[in-house]
């Protein structure tokens, strides 16, 4: 589904990503750990398409498509989601009428006609029981006003609506409490289908208690230093990342 | 990326003025230039009554002696008032009894606008008085109207229908001393609509006026006056458009509005005139005087504005609060992109007790566009217990672009509450960004901040013009992100 080939990538002529390799298969749920400031969310705005990461070298493809060719909305509407570490707020624009938008983008790619309103709001209740979100929350402008956590679950939320092929979690459980974290965990999980996959991109290992990885790997310092299965993050729970550093530099 | 964006941007300023185009209909113009008898043979065209040609030379003789204001933060090029046509009609016949008479390149004109001039055509119950250049051309539902006592018609025909109210509401909101282009539009306007609301109704079908300039070289002088009386109501719309030209023309008119006991008139426009190219070449210079007076108590008068077009503009449509308890709004959207230039706002003058002003503005700023809020609320010593809330919104789209804002605050009375809130705000790329990831285009994601910006104003504007208003503040601003 998705194949990242030595992927090297700046920000403002500063290496971020400094030579990526990975590959992940329907129905893979891959997790990516690491410290602060190793290159995970840069990672994820790589696959997003933002601009102001450019990619110096490597490839990604995506359903054997050049990914890194593609715009950031015809990326969507191929079935990527970004669940945004930080949610953006766009004042005076009503979720209903946002995701309407987004919706029918995503139908019109596929050659289907808009969604009839009502046929649309029925869409929206029944993804906003599927992951337990507020249903005034669908009522009020894209992300103003909400809590952090409130924020978090509405981007779960539109990954439901949106139904993507591959979606990339970035930091969805920082600044949640237990509970929220919870019904996140959930959403995703309810979402998940044999032909899906998600990449999973965490600080902490608390959110694979429940959301269980197929793959995790490390990244620091712009590399991956090491993969394996999900018991590599209980091992980083215990040892904390000191320990992959002090790996890292002794095989330097 | 950075490929689609520069496409998107280059895409759209070359994108299209919708409306620019011209249509060759046989016109009857005099000669350029401005003098008393420019004024004689614009009445004499008119055959008009004594009373009113003298009003037109008293403010003729008035004008000569005024300078154009210079106040506003606007670069107004030099304006030649010796260069201008000041009449240019559409010939017609003398007085038109059906549909057929009137010129079908003139009917395909206003249908390719929009606006078709058959009554059956109008699904949506609008009665429309539709005015190029210097006259009206025809005005529907006026014999519906009529049945219920509302008497809609163009001011020409007011003159003459109804001489006695046009001179008792004339000039009384808006003198003839007013300003610059208000005394020059009191020498020289040509048309316009009038609209008289008798006691007691509540008028069942919005009333629109649509102005359309065609010919070259022309100014348009329009006055609109509409009366409402005692406990009626009405909602009344304006829309205008002009060819793309490379020269500027002058659009100097006035609306004068008066609401008696208990009456509602809500003014709302759509401003689309030619804006001038990328460059700044050409546009409509669109001075307005607009003011309205609650002369009764419980009277309301509410403004909305979405003006996206122009190459400057100059207006402040405005709210006399003279009788008890009534009420003064405001609700502005201004899109300055390319290089155009406004500098509007409203005054709220608080003379009665009890009451009250609201101010919406909402600044859009693209491209070089210079875009200011201007406005007076002042509250006067008997005015006990007056309220007003301001608020005044600019949003930056680019780094071109300025966004400023002149409020000012005159309070005469320790009981009065005055509220202002302001805001500046730049369309951040990570809004964008965050649309395009739900799989929305920039364009879209552009259409779609832009409204929820505007749509506390936007709320305010009949259904279908909402509808209209969304599309035009899009493509006004389609590619102005980069």
């Amino acid at each position: 589904m998705l194949i990242i080939k030595n992927l090297k990538a700046s920000i403002a002529g500063k290496a971020i990503l400094k030579g990526i390799s990975l590959e992940v298969k329907p129905g893979e749920i891959h997790a990516i750990m690491g410290p602060n400031g190793s290159g995970k969310s840069t990672l994820a705005a790589v696959l997003a398409g933002r601009d102001f990461v450019e990619v110096t070298e490597g490839s990604v493809f995506y359903h054997g498509k050049d990914l890194l060719g593609m715009a950031p909305e015809d990326r969507s509407k191929e079935g990527i989601f970004l669940g945004f570490q930080y949610p953006i707020e766009i004042p005076g624009v009503s979720m209903v009428n946002f995701m309407k938008t987004a919706v029918n983008e995503h139908r019109k790619h596929k050659g289907l006609g808009p969604l009839s309103a009502s046929d649309f709001l029925k869409l929206m209740r029944d993804k906003k029981e599927l992951v337990e979100i507020d249903s005034k929350l669908a009522n009020r402008s894209v992300n103003e006003g909400f809590s952090g956590g409130e924020k978090k679950k509405n981007e779960i939320f539109q990954m439901a609506m949106l139904e993507p092929k591959l979606a990339i979690l970035d930091e969805t459980d920082s600044g949640l409490d237990i509970d929220a974290l919870r019904i996140v965990a959930n959403g995703v999980n309810k979402l998940k289908r044999p032909d899906n996959s998600t990449i999973v991109i965490t600080h902490y290992q608390r959110l694979l208690d429940y959301i269980v990885p197929d793959v995790v790997h490390v990244l620091y310092d712009g590399r991956i230093v090491k993969t394996a299965g999900k018991e590599l993050a209980f091992e980083l729970e215990d040892k904390g990342y000191d320990w992959i550093k002090k790996e890292v530099e002794n095989q330097d | 990326m950075e490929k689609d964006q520069d496409q998107i941007i280059n895409d759209v300023t070359s994108g299209e003025y919708k409306y620019g185009f011209y249509s060759d209909i046989e016109t009857e113009m005099i000669a350029k230039g401005l003098s008393e008898d420019t004024v004689r043979l614009i009445s004499k065209k008119k055959d008009e009554p004594e009373w009113l040609l003298e009003f037109r030379l008293k403010s003729y003789r008035y004008w000569k002696t005024m300078k154009m204001p210079t106040w506003a933060n606007l670069k107004i090029p030099t304006i030649n008032y010796q260069d201008i046509i000041y009449y240019a009609a559409p010939k017609q016949k003398a007085s038109l009894n059906s549909i057929d008479d009137i010129d079908p390149e003139l009917k395909r004109t206003f249908d390719k606008l929009g606006i078709p001039l058959e009554e059956q055509k109008h699904l949506s119950g609008v009665a429309v008085d539709a005015v190029m250049d210097s006259v009206s051309v025809k005005t529907t539902f006026k014999e519906t109207l009529a049945e219920l006592g509302i008497i809609f018609c163009s001011f020409s025909e007011a003159v003459k229908e109804y001489p006695d109210l046009v001179k008792r509401y004339m000039g009384t909101v808006v003198p003839y001393t007013d300003n610059f282009f208000a005394t020059l539009n009191s020498a020289v306007f040509s048309d316009g609509s009038f609209c008289y609301i008798p006691k007691g109704v509540r008028c069942p079908m919005e009333l629109s006026t649509y102005f359309r300039i065609n010919s070259a070289n022309t100014g348009q002088f329009e006055r609109t006056l509409l009366v409402a009386e005692e406990e009626s109501y009405v909602s009344y719309l304006e829309g205008c458009t002009a060819p793309m030209r490379d020269e500027n023309q002058l659009h100097a008119a006035i609306v004068e509005i008066i609401a008696e006991n208990n009456a509602e008139v809500k003014y709302s426009t759509v401003q689309n005139w030619y804006p001038g190219d990328k460059n700044g070449k050409g546009g409509i210079f669109n001075f307005v005087t607009k003011r309205g007076l609650c002369r009764g108590e419980n009277s309301k008068i509410s403004w909305t504005q979405i003006e996206t077009g122009s190459a400057i503009t100059w207006k402040y449509p405005s709210c006399i609060l003279r009788g008890d308890n009534s009420t003064g709004e405001f609700y502005s959207v201004a899109v300055t992109n390319n290089h155009q230039q406004a500098d509007t706002g409203t005054k709220m003058i608080h003379i009665g007790k009890n009451t009250k002003s609201t101010i919406v503005s909402k600044g859009i700023s693209a491209g070089q566009g210079q875009n200011s809020y201007r406005g007076l609320v002042k509250v006067l010593r008997n005015a006990s217990n007056a309220r007003n809330f301001s608020q005044c919104d600019s949003l930056l789209l680019g780094d071109k672009c300025g966004a400023h804002t002149f409020p000012y605050i005159e309070v005469d009375n320790q009981t009065a509450i005055v509220e202002h809130e302001a805001t500046t705000s730049k369309i951040g790329e990570d809004q964008i960004f965050y649309c395009n990831q739900r799989g929305i285009s920039t364009e879209d994601a552009i259409g779609l901040i832009v409204n929820g910006y505007a749509r506390e104003v936007i709320n305010k504007l009949p259904m279908e013009f909402a509808v209209e208003a969304q599309k035009l503040l899009q493509i006004s601003l389609e590619g102005s992100v980069g």
